[in-house]
């Protein structure tokens, strides 16, 4: 892909966007369409564009396997530990009322939309990795 | 923290441990973390089991995140979930507490963490169908559990064991769609997923349910009478069968049991089909009902033909296989066919045949795989011919296999006699006389194949005669190995446990009231 500057110049102006695009729609989520998700695929799609622009090697020093693995748990642990503060504050799994006062729905469903997003951009990303680094041995 | 989170602990504990062995790496540590994880479990399924015996409803709830049950997601636990909960957790411990020692041969190290994590979900997934009382609930969780035993069958050493994966996976998703399929028409002709709500809705009337004004053109029909609903039942109940192996729905299972790395037949063999069975029930008798079931849409005119085949067919083709994890894997399927049998035969004594066979086999069966497991740490080979003279070689490993042996044909004094004992009388009581010929004769059938694997470790002389000293498998495998065998040998003599809590349970789902 050296050879196509174009390509690479597109690229590198639309890459921001399409993860700014992600985070848009990981925190508007609650407001309108949208969600971990959805939110989680499109961050995705912006690394994997930068995979195929720069090659896999570039990738993997942007996204090393070790920090994917974690984040891929990283996620689920978030959402489930929101999930458990509920009881450990003495309440049910996955009642956010005890988070805050008035807020607390809000924040909870927030952070448990994160792990959501967190753990699927990881995961797509994983896969994405494997799939391509099948091909090259 | 009290003991009314226990419900929801029973399945998040293993649901978020996964991610923690993913975290942790080292195989010993992943391992080590791993089976307290399980044997936590285990201890909050007993507790749970305790508590639902004792208490007088029979039943305990929890709402998750505190919104009320026909609206939010409710889990609910009776004595049938305690029980199959009860043993589910028990072959998860004890599987895994010798893991370790049997993936050394199977899976390489850097890989262990990945297969605790993947087991864990799967244990995960299958606590979750046993505990939630939403019908979309177990739609999600059985994918948990079905995706990740793909992956742990994909794990086995040989490469065909891939393909037993991918037509596993192949037919696992055509079930769950049905499932899915099923769920959604249920759901459209209700408005509800929950399980006691959607029981209550479906036998009310179309304009009960339908909102007011809405055009309907035979209101006084009951729902269950809709032709929606027909189709969502058979869609449901043939998703199950597949899931569950039912004959002639069973042909993913040898391969996957055969080639997947032994802990995982062992487990699964032990859980899978029996959570499927346990849903079956969920379905046929606490969502649709006795009268629909049975009355309307005659569900024993198919059932029970499928599980006589099942067990004769299965049997039949067991006693022409060479290698012991086939005849298991096949065995396997004869004894689905004793589960469906009990839940065919409509009364409250096929019932609880049924659910004790199901607690029974379970232990049995993995007791066997552990065995096959245990002689695959001292030889390559599993078929017949590599076996000749092992009873010499490997005595206490190959005793256990006897006691297993003894148990799927129904030998008194083991737990199989007791659940083979159950549902002849069962099929005596309700005037069934050839389908209790029948179950006899399958078990003659089962005399046949547990026979060539005895004639051949101990009446046959090996091929070569160097190795004819004792050297058994290693003792903490074969320890294991005993713990589930033995205990078929205990619950054989003190019923207690699975004949009480089970007869109990057959009469809370027939609807007569503990």
């Amino acid at each position: 892909m050296k050879k196509h500057s174009i390509l690479r110049v597109v690229a590198k102006i639309l890459i921001p966007f399409v993860l700014l695009f992600a985070l848009y729609v990981q925190f508007h989520g609650d407001f309108g369409p949208g969600g971990g998700f959805q939110a989680g695929v499109i961050f995705a799609a912006g690394i994997i564009l930068y995979t195929l622009v720069f090659g896999l090697d570039t990738a993997r020093e942007v996204c090393p396997k070790r920090v994917l693995e974690c984040l891929v748990a990283g996620g689920l642990l978030l959402y489930g530990l929101v999930g458990t503060l509920g009881i450990l504050l003495g309440d049910r799994f996955l009642d956010y009322s005890v988070l805050a006062d008035h807020s607390g729905q809000h924040i909870g469903i927030l952070l448990v939309e994160l792990g959501v997003g967190v753990t699927v951009a990881a995961v797509v990303v994983s896969i994405f990795f494997v799939f391509v680094d099948r091909g090259r041995h | 923290m009290n003991l009314e989170q226990l419900p929801i602990l029973q399945v998040i504990l293993p649901l978020l441990a996964a991610p923690c062995c993913l975290l942790l790496r080292r195989s010993r540590l992943a391992w080590g973390f791993a089976v307290l994880v399980s044997c936590s479990s285990l201890l909050i399924a007993a507790t749970q089991l305790h508590i639902i015996h004792h208490s007088a409803s029979g039943s305990i709830s929890y709402e998750i995140g505190g919104w009320a049950a026909p609206w939010g997601i409710e889990y609910r636990l009776d004595r049938l979930g305690g029980l199959v909960l009860l043993v589910l957790t028990a072959i998860a411990a004890v599987t895994l507490s010798v893991a370790r020692r049997l993936l050394q041969e199977e899976v390489p190290e850097e890989r262990h963490h990945l297969f605790f994590a993947t087991f864990l979900l799967c244990l995960a997934g299958l606590s979750g169908i046993v505990s939630t009382g939403d019908l979309f609930n177990v739609f999600v969780f059985l994918e948990i559990a079905s995706l990740s035993s793909y992956v742990l069958i994909s794990m086995g050493r040989s490469r065909r064991a891939l393909v037993a994966a991918f037509q596993y996976l192949v037919m696992g998703t055509i079930g769950s769609t049905f499932i899915l399929i099923g769920i959604g028409l249920a759901y459209m002709m209700t408005g509800t997923l929950n399980m006691a709500d959607l029981a209550q809705r479906l036998t009310m009337t179309l304009d009960s349910v339908y909102a007011e004004g809405a055009s309907i053109e035979n209101p006084a029909l009951p729902v269950n009478q809709t032709r929606t609903i027909l189709a969502a039942f058979a869609f449901l109940t043939v998703g199950l069968a597949l899931k569950l192996a039912l004959f002639p729905l069973h042909a993913w299972l040898p391969n996957a049991y055969a080639t997947a790395p032994t802990v995982v037949s062992t487990f699964l063999a032990g859980t899978s089909t029996k959570v499927a069975y346990y849903v079956l029930l969920r379905v046929t008798f606490t969502i649709f009902g006795l009268a629909f079931t049975f009355g309307q849409v005659g569900l024993q005119f198919l059932l029970t033909p499928l599980a006589i085949m099942a067990i004769l067919v299965a049997s039949t083709i067991a006693i022409y296989q060479g290698d012991i994890r086939r005849i298991l894997a096949y065995s396997s399927v004869a004894q689905i066919g004793y589960l469906v049998l009990g839940l065919s035969f409509a009364t409250q004594a096929g019932l609880t045949a049924g659910i004790v066979h199901l607690f029974n086999h379970a232990l049995m069966k993995s007791g066997l795989f552990l065995v096959v497991g245990c002689i695959a740490t001292r030889q390559a080979g599993l078929t017949l011919e590599s076996i000749r003279g092992l009873g010499r070689r490997m005595p206490l490993t190959m005793a256990a296999f006897v006691v297993g042996g003894l148990g799927l044909i129904g030998v008194p004094l083991t737990s199989g006699f007791i659940s083979k004992w159950l549902l002849v009388s069962a099929a005596l009581e309700s005037g069934r006389w050839l389908v209790a010929v029948l179950v006899v004769t399958g078990s003659l059938l089962a005399v046949v194949y547990v026979w060539r694997v005895v004639e051949a470790a101990y009446f046959l002389e090996p091929d070569d005669k160097t190795t004819s000293e004792p050297h058994d498998a290693p003792a903490g495998l074969l320890a294991a190995a005993w713990v589930l065998l033995g205990a078929t040998l205990v619950f054989g003599i003190y019923t207690d446990l699975p004949v009480g809590v089970a007869r109990e349970a057959a009469a809370s789902l027939m609807g007569v009231g503990s």
